[in-house]
């Protein structure tokens, strides 16, 4: 199940619409830095609405790309956990921590617009 | 094969003679319900139990409980009695009756009896003792069933208390656009920590909140589990896009924290609510400018 990127001005929006595989996860951590790099994206928004378990691969691979494309100088933001998700996950000790979170959509690319607006 | 027919046979008899038996007793029960009735709110009132009821109220009670505990010993069934010391323990549990003054009555009306059917059957040993064989089983389930009863029914309050009190303890309050207030009062234990966390997640998503303030001016005492659990709270509300502010620490309670070593660090403390919310209103870019002012500029 392949990640749809859709490129939006200068952002990126990865839209999640099923469970995923580990495999999948890597596969979209490859083809959105590829795509950062490719588009000079500044900021990467992944919509995770439709998830309702996030995992520990899940939450490090989510991670790992925010940093990743830290090192590139731009922002992720992940948006649409949901509440239970959220309640789960904290849990489990899994904070995600450094990475900025946003109730859904609208707010993520508020939010890089906000990020961007201050760099330039 | 016979010997245990005849064990049968003999059970069966003994059963129709203690059936006979209780007859004649509910029979002599009914005879002096008067002079044992009131014998039995003497008892009672002597005892100093049921003191929340008036004399008048007992009397009726001690009536009615009379006539149900000889109805429960002629007919040897239980139902009617059980109901009726459901309603008995609705009506008097608001006033504050203890279940050990349930229990005491019970066992007072029981021994009064007792005493009737001793003096009853002085002369006679041998009638006494087959009438005891026969009145102590049914008096102690009786005395069972009551007590139970009471019991139950009390449970059953306080559950529906608890209910009561949780609903009422954990609102989420808008007070300005994308802004969450969630005053936090009394004793967080897991399950309302569980709930309460549950409500603010539910209330961020609905209200699309961007700043909570949980003001904790109300809850009197810190351990690690809650203050855990308060962590958990801003975690998860942050993974839905939210800040959360924390209000209203006592110096008791963050010297408690600072002394287990929880660690806040991540969490955005301000002292009190007021300052909170300002605090608040300069996330989301609100100002609060007195009218007066704009008027004269």
């Amino acid at each position: 199940m392949e990640v749809p990127i859709l490129k939006q001005g200068r952002f990126l929006i990865a839209t999640i619409q099923a469970a995923l595989s580990d495999a999948d996860l890597l596969q979209l951590r490859r083809a959105l830095i590829d795509k950062v790099i490719h588009f000079r994206s500044q900021g990467v928004i992944v919509d995770v609405t439709a998830l309702d378990v996030m995992d520990s691969f899940a939450t490090r691979t989510l991670r790992d790309i925010t940093n990743v494309i830290r090192l590139r100088g731009a922002d992720t933001v992940i948006v649409g956990i949901q509440p239970e998700v959220a309640f789960a996950m904290v849990q489990l000790g899994l904070t995600m921590e450094g990475v900025a979170t946003a109730l859904d959509l609208e707010e993520g690319l508020a939010h890089l617009q906000q990020r961007t607006a201050r760099k330039t | 094969m016979s010997s245990s027919k005849r064990t049968a046979t003999q059970t069966q008899r003994t059963a129709a003679q203690s059936t006979e038996l209780l007859q004649e007793l509910v029979a002599h029960l009914r005879q002096n319900r008067t002079q044992l009735r009131e014998e039995w709110a003497n008892r009672i009132a002597e005892a100093q139990l049921l003191t929340a009821m008036t004399k008048e109220e007992l009397f009726a009670e001690a009536t009615s409980v009379y006539d149900n505990y000889v109805e429960a010993l002629a007919t040897g069934t239980f139902e009617a009695l059980q109901t009726y010391a459901r309603d008995l323990s609705e009506r008097i549990i608001p006033r504050g009756v203890e279940t050990h003054e349930v229990v005491g009555i019970v066992l007072l009306l029981r021994d009064v009896l007792a005493r009737s059917l001793f003096a009853k059957y002085q002369g006679d040993f041998t009638m006494l003792n087959r009438i005891l064989d026969a009145y102590e089983p049914a008096a102690n389930r009786i005395a069972n069933t009551v007590a139970v009863g009471f019991v139950q029914e009390r449970e059953r309050v306080i559950r529906q208390q608890q209910e009561a009190i949780r609903e009422l303890s954990t609102p989420v309050l808008q007070v300005r656009e994308r802004l969450l207030i969630l005053p936090i009062i009394g004793v967080i234990d897991a399950q309302r920590a569980r709930q309460l966390t549950e409500q603010l997640l539910r209330g961020i998503r609905t209200n699309r909140a961007k700043v909570v303030v949980i003001d904790i001016t109300g809850v009197a005492a810190m351990d690690a589990t809650v203050a855990n659990h308060l962590v958990q709270t801003v975690e998860a509300s942050r993974l839905l896009g939210a800040t959360v502010i924390v209000t209203g620490l006592s110096p008791e309670i963050a010297q408690t924290i600072v002394t287990i070593g929880v660690d806040l660090g991540k969490m955005n403390t301000v002292g009190d609510l007021q300052g909170g919310i300002e605090q608040a209103e300069r996330l989301l870019g609100y100002k609060v400018i007195p009218v007066a002012e704009i008027v004269s500029s």
